[in-house]
């Protein structure tokens, strides 16, 4: 116990050692071995055969396809999300209540669904794909499909982070403002918007790391042309259907740097933000 | 600048916020409104503001009629309770804001409006803490920087809603005399809210007293304190008593016996109010007599807790500290001050 | 609105102009219809394009029966492994001080950091053939990857995180008194969680375990990984989705992507239900995962 006690606080609530090494030990199990034996087989390549494997052109076309839609449909989920957050938390109109309850579809719709759903519609004969076709362009099977696929997942990320900062926002800091002469475009884009900025920096983060690792909502739109529409996590699989498992091991190492890259990130704009604006979001 | 409020109105989905309210405020003066959380003292300001729009009525600054411009344009300093500083900004752009965000035409260059900005937290003695944010500083700190913010735009009325009501007691005082000082350095026609009465008497030139969305009585705090024109205004400002008499030829009676106090024009029941410190002791039959129920000590003086006559009514009155009076002793005295208003 | 007067119609300083508002409100509606409910529209219309008896048919399929239940019992399995764990993290996590604390919170969330097919891949890494461990549990016929031990724990791994980060801020707001009360009343440590804890937190736990199944049951890319899509065996509901829709028979595909579908809905309508009831007594999630 007095070694314990150094650990941490002393308490009356019993249960400290059973429900904290249980705790760990599930943790251990499921998720601290298993990343610890990926990480060990990429690294059984040596250096140079990390970097040969990591470096091959297929998976920098992979990776940049992965990053580019990414980037793209965190953008778009950004300024619609946005928007969307703030009709949601400012308007009252009939439906709101449904369609505030609806954007969490995503974390809800099984991705394989959304996949074959999504392909549904953009493929060159459904519903949206067809009035695409007549203008010339085609959306599923390009990486403009593996975008709205993104968006599609990342759009709930962007809102889901924005809505409860905007509630927090008191409506004495816009009469503030517009008692100082601002007019409410200003009042809009000077303020209200620049105080959501971390929110909006996470939210863009969060619907970002999980595009650039998303599967099953995108493989079924994207087409999956090799240096073309082909994303990351698909190159994984493939490498796998291989046995190449080594391969698989030195993609998925790369892309869980960048994901530890992203959260450290994350963490850094809401440390940030606590300091500044009082808020972590 | 002067401003006029004219027979305003103001429903809130039809709930009567205000009725039919009107009142003149000075140029250059500092005036309090007071009142009970309810009493529509927020609402009345907002609407000189514009932040509201009256349901009837109009609102002048000077001989402009105010009704019909925006809050953008009716050029007022605005400070919140909860100082609704902008997080994202540091003081110095907090301060800077009303500047710049005017039209290029009237807007003054960068470098004099960070002069500006500079000379007003001066003023307001936050001067090196330009750089901060606003979650950096006290809270007493941040309602200065409110207070530049709103100067900044050399507002023609400055309108503080309940300033103080959010720091604890110590700050509080401390800002008072500040922006006492303030008002008198600057001149700007000042309305603050408030609900405390010590805060208003203190620091205003006039009160305006309010209740359930009218104005019970305007003057200074003299006036108001020592010629309430109401009920509420005795009973709101500073401590008082009352009791239910009744006149019969200009002697005022309590039940059965005569108080020693006369009012000639008055007839029939009414309620008599004086103030705890207003009394004389008396000795003899015309007088109110009762005996003390608590006694403590308030200051320099005894404050005595009555029970006069046979019918429940009790009274506070002040006795200096070192009278005898204990526990269940007889006491009888004549109030020197009072004011009867019909009774309800 | 009403016949304008030559009174100039001043703007609220806090609101946009109507039109400005309906605009917005158009373009945001717009938006989630094309994102989000079409593609839902989509499964059902899809779904019984061919009407409904084909519908029914499809999923009378074997492949079908036996898809919905493995999913059935690889969600009965992950989703309360994961409400042991979820219910010892948010206890050690939330009644008691310790070092390390915040990392450790970190590090329960990570699994939402990690794509789904590394999430697949590390157990293939750990249990495939190549591995120190493949080969010995072959020894003694046991059988992980391509089997349902491995789909199980590829679920587990996705739906690690729900029921913790539901329960631990729950439980953080709630603070210790109640259960500091109860233990000085004499109260045992386990009578204590069952009559004073466990009540206090059960909204919150169902919220939890709510979109946890939703997850488990749905997982497509981790357990795609796994599983080696052993039709009638190694098949999950999505899974088998995707052999439906490579093999080009469409409608069984979208009929059994349309239960999924209800699946979500009467996820999202619980879930709203109890945001809306119990709102006080769930943890401020803003997001959901």
């Amino acid at each position: 116990m007095s070694r314990l006690g150094r650990f941490r606080q002393p308490s009356v609530i019993p249960g400290f050692g059973l429900t904290l090494g249980f705790t760990l030990t599930y943790f251990s199990l499921i998720i601290l071995v298993p990343l610890v034996a990926l990480v060990l087989r990429s690294a059984g390549l040596g250096w140079n055969g990390f970097w040969a494997a990591a470096l091959d052109p297929r998976v920098l076309a992979s990776l940049r396809t992965s990053f580019l839609t990414a980037t793209i449909a965190a953008g778009i989920n950004v300024v619609f999300g946005t928007l969307i957050a703030w009709v949601l938390v400012r308007y009252r109109f009939p439906g709101r209540r449904i369609f505030d309850a609806m954007v969490d579809l995503p974390f809800a719709l099984p991705t394989a669904v959304a996949g074959i759903a999504l392909t549904a519609i953009y493929a060159p004969n459904g519903i949206v794909g067809q009035f695409a076709a007549q203008l010339g362009w085609r959306i599923a099977y390009t990486p403009i499909g593996i975008t709205i696929a993104m968006i599609f997942i990342g759009l709930p990320f962007v809102v889901r982070t924005i809505q409860p900062i905007l509630e927090e926002i008191s409506k004495e800091v816009e009469e503030a403002s517009a008692t100082l002469g601002a007019n409410r475009f200003q009042t809009i884009t000077r303020v209200l918007l620049p105080s959501l900025m971390p929110a909006i920096l996470t939210g863009f983060a969060l619907a970002f790391a999980r595009a650039v690792g998303e599967y099953g909502s995108v493989i079924f739109i994207a087409g999956n042309i090799p240096f073309v529409s082909e994303i990351a996590p698909l190159l994984i699989v493939i490498r796998l259907e291989e046995f190449n498992y080594a391969g698989a091991a030195v993609i998925a190492t790369v892309m869980l740097a960048i994901s530890f890259v992203m959260l450290f990130i994350i963490n850094l704009i809401q440390a940030w933000s606590r300091r500044r604006y009082g808020y972590g979001s | 600048m002067e401003v006029r409020v004219q027979n305003v109105r103001k429903e809130f989905d039809r709930f009567p916020a205000l009725h039919d309210v009107s009142l003149d405020i000075k140029s250059g003066e500092l005036i309090a409104l007071l009142g009970p959380s309810g009493s529509g003292k927020t609402t009345l300001l907002r609407l000189i503001a514009g932040l509201e729009r009256p349901t009837a009525g109009k609102i002048f600054f000077g001989d402009e009629d105010a009704s019909e411009k925006s809050v953008q344009e009716r050029n007022i300093g605005f400070v919140f309770q909860h100082y609704a500083l902008f997080r994202h900004m540091t003081i110095l752009e907090n301060v800077s804001f009303g500047l710049e965000v005017r039209p290029r035409a009237t807007r003054p260059p960068k470098a004099e409006i960070r002069r500006r900005a500079r000379e007003l937290l001066d003023l307001v003695q936050l001067s090196g803490l330009e750089k901060r944010y606003p979650s950096q500083l006290s809270g007493g700190q941040r309602q200065r920087v409110a207070l530049a913010r709103a100067l900044a735009i050399e507002p023609g009325v400055l309108l503080l809603d309940e300033p103080f009501g959010a720091l604890d007691a110590q700050v509080r005082r401390e800002l008072r005399k500040w922006l006492r000082e303030m008002h008198d350095r600057t001149g700007h026609t000042t309305v603050f809210v408030t609900h405390d009465q010590e805060e208003a008497l203190e620091l205003a030139d006039r009160l305006c007293v309010m209740s359930q969305g009218k104005i019970e009585q305007v003057g200074t705090p003299d006036t108001v304190y020592d010629q309430p024109q109401s009920p509420f205004v005795f009973g709101f400002i500073g401590e008082s008593s009352t009791l239910p008499v009744n006149i019969e030829r200009g002697d005022i009676w309590l039940g059965d016996r005569p108080i020693g106090i006369s009012s000639p024009e008055a007839v029939g029941p009414a309620r008599l109010f004086f103030r705890p410190h207003d009394i004389e002791l008396v000795d003899g039959d015309a007088a109110l007599s009762g005996v003390v129920a608590s006694s403590r000590r308030v200051g320099g003086t005894r404050r005595v807790e009555l029970d006069i006559g046979g019918a429940g009514h009790r009274v506070e009155i002040d006795l200096p500290f070192d009278h005898p009076a204990g526990e269940r002793s007889q006491i009888s005295f004549r109030p020197k001050r009072w004011k009867l208003f019909p009774a309800e | 609105m009403a016949a304008s007067t030559h009174v100039r119609r001043l703007a609220s300083p806090t609101n946009e102009p109507v039109y400005v508002r309906w605009i917005l409100i158009l373009v945001g509606l717009l938006f989630m219809a094309l994102f989000l409910v079409l593609p839902l529209v989509a499964v059902f219309s899809e779904a019984l394009r061919e009407g409904i008896g084909v519908f029914v048919q499809s999923l009378q399929q074997p492949d079908a029966q036996s898809a919905i239940r493995l999913t059935l019992l690889v969600a009965a399995i992950a989703v309360p492994l994961n409400v042991v764990f979820g219910l010892a993290a948010s206890w050690a996590i939330a009644k008691f001080e310790f070092k390390g604390k915040a990392f450790l919170i970190t590090l329960i969330d990570l699994p939402f950091s990690v794509s789904p097919v590394i999430s697949g891949l590390v157990y293939v890494l750990l249990f495939g053939s190549g591995s120190v461990l493949g080969p010995w549990l072959r020894s003694y016929n046991i059988e992980i990857l391509f089997a349902v031990p491995g789909i199980v724990l590829a679920t587990i791994f996705v739906t690690f995180p729900f029921v913790a980060r539901e329960l631990i801020p729950l439980m953080q707001d709630q603070g210790s008194g109640d259960e500091e009360a109860a233990l000085s009343l004499g109260a045992s440590g386990w009578q204590t969680f069952w009559r004073v804890t466990l009540p206090n937190i059960k909204w919150g736990l169902l919220y939890g375990v709510l979109l946890c199944n939703a997850r488990a049951m749905g997982e497509f890319g981790a357990v795609a990984v796994v599983s080696g899509k052993i039709r009638g065996q190694t098949t999950t509901m999505p899974l088998q989705v995707e052999m439906f829709y490579n093999e080009y028979q469409s409608t069984a595909a979208f009929a059994l992507a349309s239960l999924l579908a209800l699946l979500a809905l009467v996820t999202l309508v619980l879930k709203t239900a109890l945001e809306w009831r119990f709102g006080d007594e769930l943890a401020a999630t803003g997001r959901g995962h």
